[in-house]
């Protein structure tokens, strides 16, 4: 046999419990090895077999060469944040052994090929090692694909050993080749014989197992830049310019990824949107407020530095009243940072994005579904209030596989917003004796109506500008002008707080406090709501889903003595927005900031709140 | 007693008075050259039967970028960012690509914090005309050096200039622009002919008007100053403007004197020779002549180069004739099947 039993399995004879859909393991690789296609197809199996699954990536900034993680976590229980330490390691890189040892819990797993040096002093780690050179020579694989079949060979043991259903890995195999019949057979043959020789050479002697459980009916598996795009092209979107960036890039190729079957005119053939690769965040963010100006719904998508780029522009759009969409995907800053981590530091910046007095609506998607969802409405949004509408995600909620229930079809007809054509002018005009202007109160909501570019009526164009203008678009340094007008601008957003999502709202009998979060730290909060309910202390629960803030936001807070306000960045920028805006319960927040670019995790979210209980 | 009667206004082909192409009253300096351009492109417009509506300017920020208000009242106009006009301006010609766009800029707004977009716009050839109001000189914040300015150029509390100019055309062509012109405010007739060549172009047309500032930079022996460019103008040829709709009569024009470019929709530049006989279509004799005024101290205007049928970011796109911005929504939110089927895809 050539595997090591730990010293417990040795001394007592037996493996202990069965652990069953519950545990966590990790692939270590190095990135440009083409372990991403492995790791998805075992990821989507236990998807496919109705396991409650996350997987998360934890990726250099770099090409080829260098450590990566894929850590899949199972739970029975549908906790899908990401856990601190490992059940099982698939350690494919024997540079980084001695960290992957650090976080192997007791009697934990490691596959690992048999060429390896081990040099491991722990005793209670169960091995598996497994002939991964010699499987890919027997698959006959050509020399520049052999790394990548290696990762095919764990696939292989990983399923057997731990009970995935091999014809489902075949299903998913074929899905993701997208029935390409070469690809999807020399994947599978080294699949299968590496199953098969796990099958037959190793004697299981881990307590962690699969087993299917019921279908997760309605359920999805995508990435969250996916979700994104296809809300934005759902929504109508018309121009999107962009400049590569991680973690954002795969947002805005999703987009052209899914133009030409959704977006392509049945009837003429034609493009109904278009996506321009500009040639900077300034020239995106330009093109999208210019498109934005003249009618189309216009979007741009970016991270960080890019963001920082973008805010001259921001201003501009927000005083001439310009709708566009604009998606951060957050990475970790300031500066380059750690663009391949995950972190929410963007939010008071964006917040207060530009010089002088502005404000910006900003959505907050917390899952893929409100992804897909806050992707068609930003449209509607921006386009009513013709204003930016800022959208926060961020690395992990945008790059990694989650599942979700089915994305709703919009339920609103697009609302295209105050904007007037040659008629809608000429009645308009009729109604106000000749005096409309593009920034006149008509409706005493703050919202002027709008003509844009293309309109042939002689009395439909007039002259926009980041300049002073009266409310017939003249240029004026009048000081009563210039305060009705951001006076105005002011109340266009607030009188209509309630076309933004409501923040979510979830109590437990006997909470005693509140947590207060947004965006992708919701699976780790509510999992450390379940943690701290067991230990004697039931929370209530926010998650915020825009800015400004709507009244329910200020009911909330007040309810409480302590409200612990939990995100993903130094400054707990969320809790200064906060106190900020309801000074009268500053005194009452508490800030639980993590920063370390990892995913937060409930037991971290669990411990700092005990702790700062005086428990 | 005597009754007058009113003398009907004048319009040309497209029914409208020189009124309709006015902008409002000019708050430039006196003798500003860029007031001068803004007369010859509504004069061009009138006499190219331009209806307004189909027209859209744009504009940075500058002296220069003031301009759009001072012509064309009933285009939509938006006066962007500071160096930025370019992708403002492409964004916007997306959502109607029938309008025509006229950007003006001034040389810091392109040549210093606008050289990236104006590049990239002239390799991307989006459609329309791109004027750069260039005195060598920042007008608007009060007579700083601007990246055109000469070598040795002194300037009041500025000192002296240590950096070698940039020139606009010579960027314009190793960018790949389709059309690219130089003309002097101090020449009106040469400025409309050329604008309304750059206007019939269908691509990007670039023209570096040098337009004197006559408060900041306008000293005789400076070569952004109208006394200089009156004595050093070396213009490349005789241009004369023939609308599509126009025959060219022979007699108009000694025999082999001419070269003559038609541009996309049919109209005709014609080029009479004077010095020099110079082809616009050759790129390599374009940057050669520029290098040649550049040693010499001319200021060379004409129309240096002109590919009539370079295609444009439209048509890298597959556009509908529609405009994009008059698609009905239903043409713009896929089905509810196309989700489902989505939905199944995302099972695995
Ligand atoms: C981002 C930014 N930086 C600086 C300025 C200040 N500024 C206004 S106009 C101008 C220079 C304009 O020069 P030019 O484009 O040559 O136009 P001119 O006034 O000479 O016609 C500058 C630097 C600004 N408006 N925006
Ligand atoms: S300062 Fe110079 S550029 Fe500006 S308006 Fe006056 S003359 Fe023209
Ligand atoms: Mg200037």
């Amino acid at each position: 046999m050539s595997q090591l039993l730990p010293a417990s399995v040795r001394d007592n004879g037996t493996v202990g419990d069965r652990i069953v859909n519950d545990f966590c393991i990790t692939f270590s690789t190095v990135n440009g090895s083409g372990s991403a296609t492995a790791n998805t197809i075992l990821l989507k199996s236990l998807f496919r077999m109705g396991i409650p699954v996350n997987g998360k990536n934890i990726f250099p900034s770099n090409i080829q060469g260098l450590p990566t993680w894929y850590s899949i976590r199972l739970s029975k229980k549908g906790y899908l944040a990401r856990v601190e330490m490992d059940h099982l390691v698939v350690a494919m890189n024997p540079a980084t052994l001695a960290t992957e040892m650090k976080f192997l819990v007791p009697g934990g797993v490691l596959f690992y090929p048999d060429d390896f040096k081990l040099d491991i002093e722990r005793d209670d780690v169960v091995l598996y090692p497994m002939p991964v050179k010699r499987l890919v020579k027997e698959a006959d694989a050509p020399q520049n694909l052999r790394d990548y079949m290696a990762n095919m060979v764990y696939v292989g043991v990983v399923a057997q050993m731990l009970g995935i259903d091999l014809d489902v890995v075949y299903q998913v195999l074929d899905a993701h080749f997208k029935g390409k019949k070469k690809a999807v057979d020399s994947n599978w043959q080294v699949i299968l014989a590496a199953a098969n020789w796990a099958k037959e050479n190793l004697v299981k002697c881990d307590p962690y197992y699969v087993e299917p459980m019921p279908p997760l009916e309605g359920y999805i598996i995508t990435e969250g830049n996916v979700a994104s795009a296809l809300g934005a092209i759902y929504g109508g979107v018309q121009l999107t310019a962009w400049y590569p960036i991680t973690p954002a890039s795969s947002l805005a190729e999703s987009v052209m990824e899914y133009l030409p079957s959704l977006r392509t005119d049945p009837d003429t053939g034609k493009a109904t949107s278009v996506v321009i690769q500009a040639e900077d965040e300034i020239a995106a963010i330009g093109m999208a407020v210019g498109a934005g100006w003249a009618g189309l719904r216009a979007m741009t998508s970016t991270s960080g530095p890019g963001i920082s780029l973008m805010a001259e522009y921001l201003g501009l759009a927000y005083f001439a009243e310009v709708p566009v969409v604009v998606w951060d995907v957050q990475r970790v800053g300031p500066s380059t940072g750690l663009p391949t981590r995950t972190a929410q530091g963007d939010l008071t910046f964006v917040n207060f994005i530009s010089h002088g007095d502005t404000e910006y609506v900003i959505l907050l998607p917390g899952n893929v579904k409100e992804c897909f969802e806050f992707g068609w409405k930003s449209f509607d949004i921006a386009e009513r209030l013709q204003t930016p509408v800022l959208i926060l995600t961020d690395l992990d909620l945008g790059m990694n596989y989650h599942i979700s229930p089915r994305f709703d079809y919009p339920d609103q007809p697009m609302d295209r917003g105050k904007v007037l054509w040659e008629e809608d002018l000429q009645k308009i005009l009729e109604k106000l004796d000749g005096k409309w202007g593009r920034y006149l109160d008509v409706d005493g909501d703050g919202i002027p109506y709008r003509t844009v570019p293309g309109n042939r009526h002689p009395a439909s164009a007039y002259f926009a500008r980041g300049t002073g203008h009266d409310e017939m678009t003249r240029y004026s340094e009048d000081p009563d002008v210039w305060e009705r007008g951001l006076n105005r601008l002011r109340k266009k957003i607030h009188n209509n707080l309630h076309l933004l999502p409501e923040p979510v709202i979830e109590r437990l009998e006997g909470a005693k406090f509140a947590i207060v979060g947004f965006g992708s730290t919701d699976p780790a909060i509510q999992e450390a709501r379940d943690l701290l309910a067991e230990a004697g202390f039931p929370t209530d629960y926010m998650r915020i889903r825009s800015l400004p803030f709507r009244d329910e936001v200020c009911g909330f807070l007040h309810e409480y003595d302590r409200t612990y306000v939990v995100e993903l960045n130094r400054d707990g920028q969320l809790k200064q927005l906060l106190t900020m805006n309801f000074s009268e319960c500053g005194s009452r927040l508490r800030q639980v900031s993590h920063i370390d670019g990892m995913p937060i995790t409930a037991n971290w979210i669990k411990e700092r709140i005990l702790l700062m209980e005086g428990k | 007693m005597t009754t007058q009667a009113t003398p009907r206004t004048q319009v040309n082909l497209a029914g409208l008075s020189r009124a309709d192409y006015k902008g409002h009253n000019s708050t430039l300096c006196a003798g500003c050259g860029h007031n001068s351009i803004s007369n010859q492109i509504i004069a061009a417009l009138y006499e190219l039967n331009v209806v307004p509506e189909n027209v859209v300017k744009f504009s940075g920020i500058g002296c220069s970028s003031k301009s759009p208000t001072y012509f064309l009242n009933r285009s939509f106009g938006f006066n962007g960012l500071h160096g930025r006009m370019p992708s403002l301006a492409l964004g916007a010609l997306f959502a109607d690509h029938t309008l025509k766009g006229i950007g003006i800029s001034g040389d810091g707004d392109t040549a210093s914090i606008g050289m990236g977009q104006f590049k990239h716009v002239m390799r991307r050839n989006l459609p329309m005309v791109y004027v750069v109001e260039n005195n060598g000189v920042y007008g608007l914040t009060k007579g700083q050096f601007s990246a055109t300015a000469e070598v040795g150029l002194e300037l009041k509390r500025q000192g002296v200039n240590k950096y070698f100019p940039v020139d606009i055309c010579m960027e314009a062509l190793v960018s790949r622009a389709s059309f690219v012109a130089r003309s002097f405010a101090g020449d009106p007739k040469q400025v409309k002919e050329i604008f309304k060549a750059a206007f019939s172009h269908r691509g990007i047309a670039v023209i570096d008007i040098i337009s004197p500032c006559v408060t900041f930079h306008n000293k005789e022996d400076s070569f952004h100053s109208y006394t200089w460019g009156k004595e050093h103008e070396i213009a490349l040829h005789d241009i004369t403007y023939v609308p599509a709709r126009e025959e060219i009569t022979v007699e108009d024009f000694e025999e082999g004197s001419t070269r003559e470019v038609t541009l996309h929709d049919g109209a005709t530049i014609v080029l009479k020779k004077l010095e020099r006989d110079y082809d616009p279509t050759n790129i390599f004799e374009a940057l050669r002549v520029l290098y040649e005024a550049e040693q010499n101290n001319w200021l060379l205007t004409g129309i240096l180069y002109v590919n009539p049928d370079a295609s444009t970011i439209f048509d890298m796109y597959n556009l509908p004739d529609t405009p994009l911005n008059r698609l009905p929504t239903e043409k713009l939110r896929p089905s509810r099947e196309s989700l489902d089927q989505i939905m199944e895809q995302m099972k695995f």
